[in-house]
């Protein structure tokens, strides 16, 4: 079997390997479950092909020894008959006696067998005593048994009618053949039971093979169906398809974990961090409702109650925006660009901020970079870094803004004179809402740089960021063409 | 202006419906697509802002797309709470002149759908705006105050040239946003306003009229007289 039949297709209905002992399927009777099962079809077939095999192998023998024989009597008859009617019609009656006589005497074997009998079935030549019963018809073959000077046996004749009413009879003793070929049928025979039961045996132990490849992967599925996450399909090591499987199901099993602590992540700071501001905004409204004794004082704090809503509107938007670009589809929009003009205008929007900061903010790029990507989301990516690096640099500090390019691809560098990010934070600083201590005092959501992450794993590219020394350097790298073309 | 609402949410529809009239404009609701549509194509508007989801088994997009093959040029916001990307671009290829999302500020609904009516309403192809004692020449890329030269950098020029297209209206953060820098985003910093305070230093701070107004809550007015 091949590596591409070792791994069965899914069914598409129905659930599971196919195995119905493992994953309970709606099959109506055990004998259409079994059917159904791939691992008693790769048995099946397998013992089918060994039993096919070995019966040709069988036939072949069978051709080669026993037919062999046979056909070199047959052919020893009938080469004896043509050169006994060759001499009968060169010296008639004599002549053919005399031949035959001394045939008999010379025939070391003891296994040629002649009979020339005249019209009326006497013995004229030949060492049996009578013709035998039924081998009347000339030219015609006969296997017959025979009483040769008292002892029975079985021989192969050709009989003839010659001029005159006289019959010929030429044939070979096959006693000792016939018996050589009863012990050939017998252990041919044997053997292919021995074969069948080899199939079977062979049937049973490639189904087990089968099954014990895939008990792991449906234990594993079973798992997590029923909600434990930590499982994994274990590897045999060998590296075979079945591994091969393995680590794909597997690696399939970690980007799904991911996602799920990502959900539940998001979740769980959505509940937190989506409450304070709404908190706020209800007091200020319920404060103004009980307390307000103005109309001025009303409309202020419904305003402000305006401007949180909008303030968590805003994180809502941010955390769809991260969703779809973490879903993928933007993809579709991908093209070859140009970067340079992307961060140059990045630069020039922040630019006025940063001066305004007493900030230097300097952009320093090659002349041609060229990415693979989505230029929307490639600037909103830069900006928020460049906004995080502004928005945190101190007056008189400067920001650089930088784009390298090598073949294998483009990095974005923001790098700061800023407090940075503590290394103990800098893994996380890419989650949702996760805001390190200096950044607590700061107006933000704590989502730009975990959108600037789903920019990067879009483009099959990654968020880096490291001391600066002093302050933060945030590296955004993005594949070449070529290898985002492979990636994807 | 006339005005076209549809939209099937009662408050938002009565909202967006009062803060129209309060701006000055006649407004009709439809409250859903089938009564839009007929409303649409039989009258005469100014602009139309559509909800993308209606009852009546015609949808905003549906509505917009008929409308569109009937030759009706009629300038349509579509009002949404559908914001993804693939969305809007559905929105906008359907035939749609602007899109916003739901939740809106007013505000921003007004500037942009009064930017809207008044889009392309007469002008041949211009080569010069001018607003009170401000010229801008599109052709030599020059600003003159009360005869005097004002330089501007490129970026400067494009949003002079964005606030005196849509002088007399409210202009938003996000139309300049979206307008001059191309930008579909919110960044978080108010990079908006420095730029147009660095312009007001150059186009007002000299001059004892200022012409760029800030309006609260809402965005920037470029207008001639200062009340």
């Amino acid at each position: 079997m091949t590596g591409s039949h070792a791994i069965p297709p899914p069914p598409l209905a129905g659930g599971g390997w196919g195995e119905g002992e493992i994953v309970q399927s709606a099959a109506p009777s055990a004998s259409r479950r079994l059917l159904r099962s791939a691992g008693f079809r790769f048995a099946a077939v397998y013992a089918v092909l060994l039993a096919v095999s070995a019966a040709a192998l069988a036939l072949f023998l069978w051709w080669s020894t026993a037919g062999l024989l046979d056909r070199q009597t047959t052919a020893a008859i009938q080469a004896d008959a043509q050169s006994l009617s060759e001499r009968f019609a060169t010296g008639g009656l004599p002549a053919l006696v005399l031949t035959i006589e001394d045939r008999l005497t010379q025939d070391i074997e003891d296994d040629a067998i002649y009979l020339l009998i005249d019209p009326s079935g006497r013995r004229i030549a030949g060492n049996l005593e009578h013709w035998p019963q039924g081998a009347a018809q000339n030219g015609a073959w006969y296997e017959l048994p025979i009483e040769r000077a008292g002892m029975r046996s079985l021989a192969v004749v050709e009989s003839f009618d010659l001029p005159g009413r006289f019959h010929l009879l030429v044939g070979r003793d096959v006693q000792v053949r016939a018996q050589l070929r009863g012990l050939l049928t017998d252990a041919l025979l044997w053997a292919l039971l021995v074969v069948l039961a080899m199939a079977s045996f062979g049937a049973l132990v490639v189904r087990s093979l089968f099954r014990r490849a895939l008990a792991n992967v449906s234990a594993t599925a079973v798992a997590i169906a029923g909600g434990d996450f930590t499982q994994r399909v274990k590897l045999s090591g060998r590296g075979d398809e079945f591994d091969q499987l393995a680590e794909t199901i597997n690696d399939m099993l970690d980007r799904m974990a991911r996602l799920m602590e990502g959900v539940r992540a998001v979740s769980n700071a959505i509940a937190h961090d989506l409450r304070t501001p709404i908190t706020r905004a209800r007091a200020r409204l319920e404060d103004a409702a009980v307390h307000a004794d103005t109309v001025a004082e009303l409309h202020a704090a419904i305003e402000r109650a305006t401007a949180d809503l909008d303030g968590i509107v805003a994180v809502f938007q941010a955390l769809l925006r991260i969703a779809e670009i973490e879903a993928g589809s933007r993809r579709a929009a991908f093209a070859t660009l140009d970067v340079a003009p992307v961060l140059a205008d990045v630069a020039e929007l922040y630019g006025a901020v940063a001066e305004e900061k007493g900030i230097a903010l300097t952009v320093q790029m090659p002349d041609e970079t060229t990415v693979f990507g989505d230029r929307e989301l490639l600037q909103q990516a830069v900006a928020n870094l460049v906004d995080n690096a502004v928005k945190f640099s101190p007056s008189g500090s400067a920001v650089h803004l930088s784009a390298t390019s090598s073949p294998a691809g483009v990095e974005i560098a923001v790098a700061d004179q800023g407090p940075g990010i503590p290394e103990v934070d800098r893994v996380r600083a890419a989650e949702r809402f996760f805001r390190g201590e200096s950044a607590r005092n700061t107006p933000g959501s704590g989502l730009g740089l975990a959108l600037v992450q789903a920019v990067a794993q879009l483009h099959g590219g990654s968020l880096r960021m490291a001391d600066a020394g002093p302050g933060l350097v945030a590296a955004l790298w993005l594949p070449g063409h070529e290898a985002t073309a492979r990636g994807a | 202006m006339r005005i076209l609402v549809v939209e099937d949410d009662k408050d938002v529809g009565a909202f967006v419906v009062r803060g129209l009239k309060e701006a000055g404009h006649v407004v009709e609701l439809a409250d859903n697509g089938r009564d839009g549509l007929f409303m649409a194509a039989s009258e005469a508007f100014d602009a139309v802002i559509l909800d993308r989801m209606l009852p009546g088994g015609i949808d905003g997009i549906r509505l917009l797309e008929t409308l569109r093959a009937q030759k009706n040029t009629v300038p349509v916001l579509i009002l949404s709470a559908l914001a993804d990307v693939d969305e809007r671009v559905r929105g906008l290829k359907a035939g749609g002149d602007d899109y916003l999302t739901k939740p809106f500020a007013f505000a921003e609904l007004l500037a942009r759908v009064e930017a809207l009516a008044r889009r392309g309403k007469g002008e041949g192809p211009v080569t010069k705006l001018v607003v009170e004692d401000l010229e801008l020449d599109l052709l030599s890329r020059q600003v003159k105050r009360a005869g005097q030269k004002i330089d501007l950098q490129p970026r400067e020029f494009r949003l002079l040239e964005y606030l005196m297209r849509h002088a007399g209206q409210v202009v938003t953060r996000t139309m300049l946003l979206e307008g001059v820098w191309d930008y579909h985003f919110d960044p978080q910093t108010n990079v908006i306003d420095v730029h147009v305070s660095r312009l007001r230093q150059k186009v007002d701070k000299p001059f004892p009229t200022p012409l760029i107004h800030t309006v609260r809550n809402a965005g920037y007015m470029l207008r001639a007289d200062s009340a």
